[in-house]
């Protein structure tokens, strides 16, 4: 079970989590993950997220395929929102079904590490003085930790 | 072939989308890149620092060595920050 969606409306994270397990006996790991907007100790208004609709949920499935052929997953569902959200709103989810915690830890860190550095999402910073939004540097810190999955893929 | 620009490029070009017919020397995403910067003082800011700039053909990431022969839409812009 496979769940991808691009939105700008506010997501429910428990029920999400909870669709992916109901009815399976199979599952013994659920790991969940949620990307909140954070306010930067006063210095952020809010987030601007622009994305490149019809790019981002194919892009975000291929994130999700690698995962796939990774780990034997049970069920994975990847919302991310777009349009302004403020200080304490919910992103991203990444929710991940396993028969183990291993495997679902794993590649929540991986399906994240992936949206961050592939999936074509830009944020920008409103600040609380008015000034100038700011677009927001991508970090290579990030990369590296994209790049951690790559290196450690079988050749 | 449709360029599409986000983000800083789509803010520097001044434009979200615009149809493009380059000479048949363009022959990659790189050359494209250089093709573009001659066109005007916008282009030239947006691509400024061509190694920072991520492309997509067909809303799939491509490196600046691809080839845009076959491209219906290509996309320009930085590094994402999504997540």
């Amino acid at each position: 079970m496979r769940k991808v969606r691009v939105q700008g409306e506010d997501f429910d994270a428990a029920a999400e989590a909870r669709a992916l397990v109901a009815g399976r006996v199979d599952v013994g790991a659920l790991a969940t993950f949620v990307g909140l907007c954070r306010d930067e100790g006063g210095r952020l208004a809010a987030l601007e997220i622009e994305h490149y609709p019809d790019m981002a949920e194919a892009e975000m499935a291929r994130v999700v395929a690698a995962a796939e052929a990774r780990w034997p997953l049970l069920g994975v569902t990847v919302i991310h929102r777009w349009g302004t959200l403020a200080p304490g709103a919910q992103i991203v989810l990444v929710a991940v079904a396993a028969a183990h915690r291993g495997e679902a830890f794993a590649a929540a860190e991986m399906l994240m590490d992936y949206l961050k550095t592939q999936a074509p999402f830009w944020k920008r910073a409103r600040r609380p003085d008015g000034s100038a939004e700011e677009w927001v540097e991508a970090k290579s810190s990030d990369d590296e930790q994209a790049a951690r999955w790559r290196a450690a893929d079988p050749p | 072939m449709r360029a599409v620009y986000f983000a800083w490029v789509r803010e520097r070009v001044g434009k979200n989308e615009e149809a493009l017919d380059p000479p048949a020397e363009v022959v990659t995403v790189g050359d494209l890149i250089a093709w573009l910067s001659a066109r005007g003082e916008g282009y030239a800011h947006a691509f400024e620092k061509p190694h920072v700039i991520r492309a997509a053909i067909d809303r799939a990431h491509v490196k600046h060595d691809a080839r845009i022969a076959d491209a219906r839409e290509i996309a320009f812009f930085p590094p994402m920050t999504g997540g």
